[in-house]
């Protein structure tokens, strides 16, 4: 188990003061200036080895991603904007940091925005988490008024402004260009890439979008070093991770864990267990309602990275462990989610705005069973047919947890068209 | 698609609409918060605040919201309706947005949501079906207003609504013994200073 020393985040439940004097207490922004004296080639090369990778969902590398930014600024300004429009099922982490621990946060916007070049941050805020944008802007004004960010920030000869942005619910403002398009006062559609946001993002200029927890993990590995950080976790999996276990567990919780815990020791360890007994488990989504769904025989053994993941055909994704245990209605479990997927398609792409409503719609015939077993294969060979046909992500989102049900729990499915069909006959 | 309507008959006529003020400082940070000539980037929390001002969102608030920012009217009720946080009629006193979404229903949302659907009466208490609100290590969990309340059941909602019915507030967060997102009990990690 991570010990509690290389925990970075050390206010995730809020015991102690999240304001500046606790923040400092804890050893944030402790002399700030010396990370960002080292020069921003040093910042992100740094960021490079200790192998971040975006703990948004997509599990790019993060120093990759900082180093797309043009080296230097031309006629127009850099900016960094930080996805806190955390909405992903089963995702609770990003709420913590805002309202626990927004320093973190805060001083890893100032150092991520330096090594990009950037003078403006902007930090978009789920409409309803109110109280935790709150905490934030309150944040934000301590660090003002201490010299921590503003002009000059932290005495480096940097000027730096942050903002926080609230969005009004919207699921599709997680997309990054989505987000860039609510930021700048419109409908959360997501663009055409090319262009990236690195070239042409918030009001056309060179654009980096990170999610909270990534950029509130940096300032404690450019002070313990990348080698601290990239020893948790396998190779290519590296660091701390925050998880949230949700569902049918005896004590639901969010943790920081290493990467790549089993799945079944973060459970037992932190959650209190599966409710009833492990061997009351039916499946686990491991990373969020996008990811397709493992059932117990893959959840005994596996790791929770994103490559263990992947060989399994479901993926990291947030890292939002939601357990199912066997009362569950596995066919109606999914079917919400195709619900929610129907309910948050934007309506741009046609594969997805249609698409998303069909699948629901057989999917809500799958639950009682009024179907017939052709259409198992009908519903899989359109969420292949959504999936990779849309400009944005949300339509594979929307795909694959059908994509999953039916790999894993087809003879449920078949079982409740017979059963149901043999009942229609015998009236 | 996550569009909202609202049928005309049930949006009563509204004359005007201009902000307090009060609220038009609050509209002056929001603007200053975006570069020179890119005031529609503060269209969400303008309308926002016109919906806190109001209760809702009439139509003469977003056209006030469109003049304000130089944007044209049809771009306001586009933001409007898009985004779910807009109501676009009038609500009770308390707005009760129930979680319903996977994490929620596998831990009880239904009870809760029967429990709202009970109280509602579109004076007190308007009750909507809200996709995941972000709490999900917490569930069921019912926004009310701009606070989460946490860890509900049916008969721990029934409470919650009888007591914001007596004109208390009651404090947000967990409705069990607990400290926000940790396990019930007492945190796993972190224990030592």
């Amino acid at each position: 188990m991570l010990a509690d020393k290389d925990r970075i985040f050390t206010n995730l439940y809020g015991f102690h003061d999240w304001r500046l004097a606790g923040a400092r207490a804890r050893g944030i922004w402790d002399n700030t200036k010396a990370i960002l004296d080292r020069g921003a080639d040093a910042i992100i090369d740094e960021m490079k080895k200790s192998g971040l990778r975006g703990r948004g969902g997509a599990g790019f590398p993060t120093g990759l991603k900082w180093s797309f930014m043009p080296k230097e600024v031309k006629d127009r300004p850099h900016y960094l904007v930080v996805n806190a429009d955390e909405s992903e099922p089963g995702t609770c982490k990003d709420r913590d940091i805002l309202r626990h621990d927004p320093h973190t946060l805060i001083e890893g916007c100032l150092i991520a925005a330096f090594s990009m070049k950037a003078h403006a941050a902007y930090i978009y805020v789920r409409g309803e988490f109110y109280n935790e944008a709150q905490h934030l802007k309150a944040a934000v004004k301590e660090a003002y008024e201490a010299g921590l960010i503003g002009k000059n920030a932290c005495g480096s000869g940097w000027d730096f402004d942050l903002y926080v942005h609230r969005g009004a619910g919207a699921y599709i403002c997680g997309e990054e260009t989505a987000l860039l398009e609510s930021l700048e006062g419109k409908k959360g559609m997501p663009r055409l890439k090319p262009p990236f946001p690195a070239g042409a993002g918030l009001y056309g200029c060179p654009t980096t979008v990170n999610n909270v927890e990534s950029i509130a993990v940096a300032p404690t590995i450019l002070r313990r070093g990348a080698s601290w950080f990239s020893s948790f976790g396998r190779p290519n999996n590296a660091g701390t991770k925050l998880f949230c276990i949700s569902g049918h567990v005896n004590k639901p919780c969010n943790v920081e864990e290493a990467m790549s815990i089993p799945l079944r020791e973060l459970i037992e360890k932190h959650a209190g267990g599966v409710r009833g007994g492990w061997d009351n488990l039916l499946a686990v989504i491991p990373g969020g309602a996008s990811v397709p769904v493992l059932p117990k025989e893959i959840c005994d053994t596996v790791l929770m990275d994103f490559d263990a993941l992947r060989e399994q055909r479901s993926g990291l994704g947030t890292a939002a462990v939601i357990v199912m245990d066997k009362s569950t209605d596995i066919v109606k479990a999914i079917a919400r989610l195709s619900y929610f997927y129907k309910h948050e398609s934007c309506g741009q792409c046609t594969p997805c705005r249609e698409g998303t409503g069909w699948m629901w719609r057989v999917m809500e015939r799958m639950v009682t069973g009024d179907a017939r077993i052709e259409e198992i294969d009908a519903l899989e060979d359109v969420t292949k047919q959504v999936e990779g046909h849309t400009i944005c992500a949300l339509g594979d989102a929307a795909a694959w947890p059908i994509q999953g049900l039916i790999r894993h729990f087809r003879p449920e499915m078949e079982r409740r068209i017979r059963t149901r069909t043999q009942k229609l006959a015998a009236e | 698609m996550a569009m909202i309507t609202a049928d005309p008959k049930d949006v009563p006529q509204v004359a005007s609409f201009s902000f307090t003020p009060e609220y038009m400082e609050k509209v002056k940070a929001e603007i200053a918060q975006y570069p020179p000539g890119r005031q529609a980037s503060a269209v969400i929390g303008v309308l926002d605040l016109a919906q806190r001002q109001h209760g809702w969102l009439p139509r003469v608030a977003m056209d006030e919201v469109a003049k304000l920012l130089d944007m044209a009217p049809i771009r306001v009720y586009e933001i409007a309706t898009f985004y779910t946080m807009f109501q676009l009629k009038p609500k009770g006193k308390y707005l009760l947005q129930v979680c319903t979404t996977t994490p929620c229903w596998l831990r009880g949302s239904d009870g809760v949501m029967k429990a709202c659907r009970e109280a509602a009466d579109d004076v007190t208490f308007t009750v909507q079906e809200v996709e995941c609100l972000g709490g999900c290590v917490n569930a069921p969990v019912v926004q009310i207003n701009d606070d989460f309340y946490e860890d509900l059941d049916e008969a721990s909602t029934r409470k919650l609504l009888d007591a914001f019915r007596r004109g208390e507030t009651p404090k947000p967060g967990p409705q069990i013994d607990r400290q926000a997102s940790a396990p019930v009990g007492g945190p796993t990690t972190l224990k030592g200073e």
